[in-house]
């Protein structure tokens, strides 16, 4: 096992420096210069001026060479500065981060909390009025998109309905609980604040309903969907002709394969919940990386995107490196 | 029923009585009903789409600031926005470049991946690995965020944001394409033609090719809808379209902090999801005439 | 109505095991309502062995199934009884049903690879029944469940029950699967087709554990198989099954010696065996069973009996008792006559005398190692050693047999001799070329004159072209038509010649039985005019009575055009019947070759002769081999059989060649002849005086 993981690691590794490679090449392969951009009509009509910039920004020397300084600035965890905040872009992703990781872990245990059960609830009852259900919801899950999602929640439970609360993390006029995590549901508790709390968890309610609405509808579908094919297995055949319970069946013999995919579609899941969380935040002002990746693409901030995308893939790999571990739990055909 | 027999006494292994077995007109209806609801609203879609111009009651950019974020009435059926646009001739027109979008990028992403795919399959060794792990380094990255950087690098625009997709589009089909076509390079069929001494290109288009057809069929279907999401996903963050042009990912945005005047991005929301729903029913249907094992799957 | 009811009662007082009348079970389908067991009845004793044969789709499985109840939702059991003890099955609750299952009655299913949960440790799948049935505590149910798993053969049983089930073998998942059935010592266990998916050898070996259960715990067994020699080396008695009814019920010496129903008569006769005259025809009857959806008025089997009357065509017959203890489904024999015997086929003329020319298609020291795909990218790359110095030569007009079990190498070296693979070491000649390392182009001119008919008739056919696209396309490929209108005479030709209707050119794959497609594929082969065929087990997907016709079918093609067959199968008997010569395969290499008469009747190689004794007819002394065969990912030093040789010495360290031992018979052992079975009491003696099969 712990073989199996060093391998996972290293080809983890692996793939980010090529991300990172990859990432960097669509940095410089821009269309149009990012000089002429940046100094405007006077100064880049004269020749002298722009050498002067590309040699201060690097931009003269040849490309591998580029490379190496981004990847050795990389190393050093420096990402470059924002154009639009005149911020390093790390601090930058820092600030907005706990606001995201906090949304995106409440939407995914939403999706598995909801979504498993529902998946094996249509699997055993299939057909039935369950089963029907399950599917149209899932469907409405996976079609409906995300922003659009969001918006309509905030139409109806905070604009029509006045339910839910208004856009961003907290009350506007209240301030933001004290704490190390910068989640604000664990500094609220750290610091006692408990209206704090309550008032964080009001906020989350319809955004992370939203962001996880994509996720349930995977989620159901391919539990449903692997839960169907393991009670079709000869093996559920063979504990029928124990005289097992119909329950243990279920629990027991067909979800623990039935898992194995379900489980391979957490990764993708997380990744539903990164694009996702772009929408949703930028819906509900949510101050996170999703509604920085907005505001950085909308100002075609490009530090900002490479720095953003170069995490987002780290974390990607990262999750579908737990991914591969936990199938390795899973399922001992993979263990070897 | 060639004979009197009646069949609803007993139950699967239980003897459970008077469970009928449900009619075939029911059963087929379960099967295909979701199909056909879907094809009818995809040829609805693609309809509108076609016949915009003429069917839309005001010109989609007439710009008439008077009349702005009025609501749903008879003169303006869904309203108008802050612009005092006519919000449904907006999405009449808005569907051209959503379905224009969603099919260029899949049908170009496929026809890039299966070839690639197959060529892979076929000559196996150094290529196939090479363009594997391309694949794989592809993959490795959420698509909806690459497809962001390479569209914000490339600028905005309805042609840079699906040229964008199409870097991230291909490799779910040269995956499934490769897979399938290793699957047919061992079937015992191609095996035979070898055996015959038809020549590889043959081979490939009368055999292999043929019997990959299916599964690809229906993977474009399902992704038709998810190209459109993507596609008005990216729009939604100003990538899409510039901006008086109808999307209705962007009207969706323009409309997105006006909470009391619903209907600027409601409608447009409401035409995605009902293409993307029409996609899916139409994906599953295919896969289900298709597979006759995954039948109400 | 049904004879069924006139079956004399039983002296004992204590009710049968197992008592089944007129059961009947429907299918629920689009097309209709299938009715896949219509009317079965027979009765098990305590401690008794009962057979249920049939060709696949008779609803022999279907039976099985429906005495646990453990059918599929659309299945539904619409009449008759079945009593467990006198208990009435079909009215159990579900919580009655779920105490009884598993607990007094057991069921043993076809593929041990997909009978086991993968994710979980065998131990507890041996188990976990032990305890929900309540017999035991979990800690003294586990030391059951290693005792189980040793007394059922599985090696080293105590780490063997903390493994999961990938790690094993088929064999040893059918050892555990039959330790989960014996588990709380079941009054009946029911098996269908246990050994279906398993190699001679492990089903000789699985067939040992049944009979032992039976005789050591009193086990009452009923075994479901396509096999009459499987069900007739553990069962008593048997149920022949023919369109969902029961057509003959005896004890099974006597169904083998003097069959009552026709469709029990073709059974018997369509199945190759080891003592019948070489190169004899093999009796089949033609056409196919009925349509479920449109079953005849009369006898379900009339439209193929040989011996029908009037009466069959009209009246269907019911089960009727033809002699004390014996009862058949039968007009004709409801007198109490017996069926003919088959009359005895003229022997066909001697092959060609093949020493006079050179040889057709030759290997010389063929080598094939497949280097499987690293696991990630800093694992060894390991190799799977398939083929490992093969010799061997075709004659012209010959057929020569290659046998052996899976992963042997046979189908390789079939797939190496018509080069699609190329051989890792060795040559390979045809008509005295050498095509060892010839590129498709320059193969492409030779390839008409060496074809291939391959194993899986669903699978050989591209389903989405015509049977005629499919015959056309070589024809214009190699310009052997002028026109299409002349390809397409040509395809008409080629139908005929299998015995297949020109007509049936428009029809898809998919219309077409197992049977008749596999008469396409060798009339896709025979299209171009070949001189050598090789045949990848061509018969060994098909029912016993289709084999019969495919294997008559390409034997008077042989005759008929002269071609050379090189036949590779799983099956001695088959090969015996079909061919002149045989090479025998173990892990790569060529063990035995020789005459198949001679080969059949004194084995030199300890492997043959254990292939050839563990073949279940009835009467035969069986040499059950133990052990499996090594991997093939690590060759063994020395010979190859050294490990489960029963007569291995220090000598065979060293790699015994393959060489002539005795006049055209070839042998690579150091002792050959040494092992000759010793004759040990049958346990099935009193079939042995009966004619086999």
């Amino acid at each position: 096992m712990a073989r199996y993981i060093g391998k996972r690691l290293l080809l983890a590794a692996l793939m980010a420096v090529l991300a990172s490679c990859v990432i960097f090449l669509i940095a410089n392969l821009v269309p149009g210069d990012p000089v002429l951009a940046q100094l405007g009509d006077v100064a880049a009509s004269d020749p002298a001026i722009v050498a002067r910039w590309r040699a201060k920004w690097g931009l003269d020397l040849p490309l591998w060479e580029r490379y190496g300084i981004f990847l050795t600035g990389l190393l050093h965890g420096d990402l470059g500065i924002s154009i639009a905040t005149h911020r390093p872009v790390l601090d930058d992703i820092r600030q907005y981060a706990p606001a995201t990781i906090e949304l995106a872990t409440i939407a995914f245990l939403l999706s598995l909390v909801i979504g498993i059960p529902l998946g094996i609830a249509a699997a055993v009852r299939r057909d039935g009025w369950i089963d029907s259900a399950a599917r149209a919801l899932s469907l409405l899950g996976v079609s409906a998109p995300t922003f659009w999602l969001a918006f309509m929640m905030l139409a109806i439970f905070y604009g029509g309905l006045g339910w839910a609360p208004g856009p961003g993390r907290i009350d506007p006029i209240a301030f933001p609980p004290e704490g190390p995590t910068g989640l604000f549901l664990i500094d609220s508790i750290w610091s006692g604040d408990w209206e704090g709390f309550q008032d964080s968890l009001a906020h989350l309610v319809l955004p992370s309903i939203v962001l996880a609405a994509a996720t349930i509808g995977l989620i159901t579908r391919t539990t449903r969907a692997a839960m169907l094919d393991s009670l079709q297995q000869d093996y559920v055949r063979v504990s029928r002709a124990k005289g097992l319970h119909e329950w243990a069946i279920i629990l027991r013999h067909a979800l623990p394969n039935a898992l194995v995919p379900v489980v391979t579609l957490g990764g993708l899941a997380y990744a539903n919940l990164l694009a996702g969380a772009v929408m949703t935040e930028t819906v509900f002002a949510w101050p996170g990386l999703g509604r920085y990746t907005f505001t950085s693409a909308a100002a075609l901030d490009f530090p900002a995107i490479v720095g953003i995308t170069l995490v987002v893939s780290i974390t990607f790999l990262l999750v579908n490196l737990a991914v591969d571990l936990s199938y390795a739990l899973l399922d001992p055909r993979v263990r070897r | 029923m060639s004979a009197p027999l009646d069949v609803s006494i007993g139950a699967p292994g239980i003897a459970v009585p008077a469970v009928a077995a449900p009619s075939r007109l029911r059963r087929r209806l379960r099967r295909y009903g979701p199909a056909w609801v879907g094809g009818g609203i995809v040829i609805a879609w693609v309809l509108v789409a076609l016949l915009a111009p003429w069917i839309s009651p005001y010109h989609p950019d007439a710009v008439d600031v008077s009349i702005r974020l009025r609501p749903p009435s008879l003169a303006h059926w869904m309203g108008t926005d802050t612009l005092g646009r006519d919000v449904f001739s907006r999405l009449l027109h808005g569907a051209r470049l959503s379905l224009a979008a969603g099919f260029t990028v899949v049908i170009l992403g496929a026809a890039i991946g299966t070839t690639i795919g197959i060529v892979a399959a076929w000559t196996r060794g150094f290529g196939d690995e090479a363009l594997m792990r391309l694949t794989d380094l592809v993959l490795c990255f959420p698509p909806i965020i690459l497809a962001l950087a390479i569209a914000a690098a490339l600028g905005i625009g309805p042609l840079n944001t699906i040229l964008a997709m199409l870097v991230v589009w291909w490799p779910k089909f040269a995956r499934l394409a490769r897979a399938l076509a290793l699957v047919q390079r061992s079937q015992e069929y191609v095996e035979a033609a070898t055996v015959l001494g038809l020549r590889p290109r043959r081979i490939l288009a009368r055999h292999i090719l043929p019997n990959t057809l299916g599964p690809l069929a229906v993977l474009v279907t399902l992704d038709l809808g998810n190209a459109i999401l993507t596609f008005a996903g990216l729009s939604f963050l100003g990538l899409g379209v510039i901006p008086p042009m109808p999307e209705w990912g962007s009207m969706v945005a323009e409309g997105r902090e006006l909470v009391e005047q619903w209907w600027v991005a409601a409608f447009p929301g409401l035409a995605i999801l009902t293409v993307v729903v029409g996609f899916n029913f139409c994906g599953d249907g295919l896969r289900d005439w298709l597979d006759p094992r995954s039948r109400s799957r | 109505m049904d004879g069924s009811l006139t079956t004399p009662p039983t002296t004992t007082l204590d009710p049968p095991v197992l008592e089944v009348e007129d059961l009947r079970t429907v299918f629920l389908t689009d097309a209709g309502v299938v009715r896949a067991v219509d009317g079965v009845s027979f009765r098990v004793g305590a401690g008794e062995t009962l057979g249920i044969v049939g060709e696949s789709g008779s609803g022999k499985s279907v039976t099985a199934l429906s005495l646990l109840r453990l059918l599929d939702e659309q299945a539904r059991i619409v009449g008759g009884t079945i009593r467990f003890k006198g208990q009435d099955v079909l009215a159990m609750r579900p919580a009655e049903l779920r105490a009884w299952r598993g607990d007094q009655a057991a069921m043993v299913f076809q593929d041990p690879m997909t009978g086991l949960n993968p994710v979980l440790r065998i131990l507890r799948q041996v188990t976990e029944h032990i305890v929900s049935h309540g017999r035991m505590p979990p800690a003294e149910a586990r030391q059951r469940g290693v005792g189980l798993l040793r007394r059922m053969g599985v090696a080293a049983p105590e780490r063997a029950a903390a493994s999961y089930p990938h790690q094993f073998s088929g064999g040893m998942r059918q050892r555990v699967m039959l330790a989960i059935g014996v588990a709380n010592d079941p009054a009946l266990l029911i098996a269908d087709e246990p050994t279906t998916a398993l190699d001679v050898t492990i089903q000789a070996q699985i067939l040992d554990l049944l009979r032992g259960l039976n005789e050591e715990f009193g086990t009452a067994i009923v075994l479901v198989s396509h096999d009459l020699g499987v069900i007739a080396s553990v069962c008593r008695r048997v149920v022949v099954m023919y369109a969902g009814e029961a057509v003959e019920e005896a004890a099974t010496a006597e169904v083998l010696a003097d069959p009552r129903h026709p469709y029990a008569w073709a059974l018997v006769n369509a199945v190759p065996r080891l003592d019948a005259p070489i190169g004899a025809r093999l009796t089949s009857i033609e056409g196919m069973p009925p349509d479920p959806l449109h079953l005849p008025q009369g006898c379900r089997f009339e439209p193929r009996c040989p011996f029908k009357i009037a009466r069959c065509a009209t009246e269907h017959p019911p089960m009727l008792e033809v002699a004390p203890g014996r009862r058949a489904r039968c007009w004709v024999t409801a007198d109490g006559r017996s069926l003919p015997r088959p009359a005895v086929p003229a022997t066909p003329a001697a092959p060609a005398a093949r020493d006079a020319a050179p040889p057709l298609l030759e290997a010389r020291d063929l080598v094939k190692h497949f280097v499987l795909p690293r696991r990630s990218l800093f694992a060894p790359a390991e190799k799977v050693h398939a083929v490992n110095g093969v010799d061997i030569a075709l004659g012209r007009g010959e057929s020569l047999g290659v046998v052996g079990e899976s992963g042997c190498g046979k189908s390789t070296l079939a797939r190496l001799l018509t080069r699609l693979h190329e051989p890792t070491a060795g040559s390979v000649l045809f008509e005295g070329r050498d095509i060892t390392h010839a590129s498709p182009a320059a193969l492409r001119p030779l390839r008409p004159r060496l074809q291939m008919v391959f194993q899986d008739p669903y699978a050989s056919l591209n389903p989405r072209m015509t049977v005629g696209e499919i015959l056309v396309e070589p024809i214009l490929a190699h310009g052997r038509a002028a026109s299409r209108q002349a390809a397409r005479e040509r395809v008409g030709e080629l139908l005929t010649t299998v015995g297949l209707k020109p007509g049936f050119a428009s029809r898809y794959p998919h219309e077409f039985s197992g049977g008749q497609r596999q008469r396409v594929s060798i009339a896709r082969a025979l299209a171009l005019d070949p001189a050598a065929v090789v045949a990848d087990e061509p018969v060994s997907a098909l029912d016993v009575n289709v084999q019969a016709q495919v294997l008559n079918l390409m034997q008077d093609l042989q005759q008929r055009l002269g071609l050379s067959y090189l036949f590779i199968a799983h099956d001695l008997a088959v090969v015996r019947a079909f061919c002149d010569r045989v090479a025998v395969m173990y892990l790569g290499r060529i063990v035995e070759e020789g005459p198949a008469a001679e080969i059949f009747a004194a084995p030199l190689h300890p492997y043959t002769v254990a292939l050839t004794s563990a073949i279940p007819e009835p009467g035969r002394q069986r040499v059950v081999l133990g052990g499996e065969p090594p991997s093939t990912l690590r060759l063994p030093e020395g010979c190859a059989f050294r490990a489960r040789c029963p007569v291995a010495r220090a000598a065979c360290a060293e790699p015994p060649p393959l060489r002539e031992v005795a006049p055209g018979r070839r042998a690579a052992c150091h002792f050959p002849g040494d092992f000759a079975p010793h004759p040990t009491p049958v346990r099935s003696a009193s079939l042995a005086d009966h004619q086999r099969r």
